[in-house]
């Protein structure tokens, strides 16, 4: 009986913990003016607030005696996705030049992105 | 020869486990049956895709790896404490992001990746590029007021712990 109220009480936490993380993403991302500055909040924010969604539904089930994992499988491919789309909106941001202009890189001519291909070889020169 | 002959049936160790891993916890309850099925599709999996990857980090050490992971996932939830933070009372104007270019020792895709995707993960950091040569990575930073302190600590962080992980 006592173990049921704690698990109830543990789910309802991690579901306010969440959804207070969620919230917060979502404010960022109407709050902040700049399109990086903007790309913060929710691919942050969201990590811990969808991971702390699933933690609840892992508790749920483990105290309904239905033991789920596929949590731990929603997350990992979470954790792994994220930054590749994050990564591509920044791509995106310097590439369209919206955001202010990153430094030149330290040991290499120029950042991938900015980098223009080659002029067409004239024919015969090559 | 032994090394060879395993290679050749089992092109990509760690990916032959990840891969039975997930098969288990699709099943979402265990039992043998599954176990050994997803063993085989692990096996069959990179075997049959190999070609279109032929080669693979040169070393890789798991239990490091672990480590890595833990200290990461307690990096994420302090980060996204301090995020919510930054977000919910510093005022737009006072804000100051910055870019930040992180000089890389690391050679291996595979960990370059690896350490972008930490950083895209961790405190009010992304990763926004990487240079052409591959050898810098630029990073962008929510609110700081001393870049040079997040480049060290990126570097002393993750960086050294990822050399150890691919060496």
């Amino acid at each position: 009986m006592s173990a049921e109220i704690i698990g109830t009480y543990a789910t309802a936490a991690f579901l306010l913990i969440g959804a207070f993380f969620v919230a917060v993403g979502v404010i960022g991302l109407l709050k902040f003016k700049d399109p990086m500055t903007r790309l913060h909040a929710p691919t942050k924010v969201g990590t811990v607030g969808i991971g702390m969604l699933l933690l609840a539904s892992m508790t749920h089930s483990f105290m309904l005696a239905e033991t789920s994992v596929h949590e731990l499988l929603i997350m990992g491919f979470l954790f792994v996705t994220a930054p590749i789309s994050a990564n591509f909106i920044a791509k995106v941001n310097i590439h369209k030049g919206v955001c202010e202009t990153p430094p030149k890189p330290s040991q290499d001519d120029t950042w991938s992105t900015l980098k223009s291909p080659d002029e067409d070889p004239e024919p015969g020169s090559a | 020869m032994m090394r060879t002959v395993f290679y050749w049936f089992l092109p990509h160790p760690y990916l032959t486990l990840l891969l039975a891993v997930v098969w288990i916890l699709l099943q979402n309850e265990f039992s043998a049956g599954m176990a050994v099925f997803g063993v085989i599709l692990g096996i069959i999996i990179p075997w049959s895709t190999s070609v279109w990857w032929p080669d693979r980090p040169k070393g890789f050490r798991l239990g490091k790896m672990l480590s890595y992971s833990l200290v990461v996932v307690w990096d994420i939830v302090i980060a996204n404490v301090e995020v919510a933070w930054i977000v919910l009372t510093v005022p737009n104007a006072k804000l100051k992001p910055a870019w930040i270019v992180v000089p890389l020792d690391l050679l291996e895709p595979e960990a370059i990746t690896m350490l972008a995707g930490t950083i895209t993960l961790t405190p009010g950091t992304v990763s926004a590029d990487l240079s052409d040569e591959g050898h810098n990575l630029l990073v962008h930073v929510l609110h700081t007021d001393d870049p040079d302190a997040v480049r060290d600590e990126i570097k002393t962080r993750y960086e050294r712990r990822l050399k150890e992980i691919f060496s």
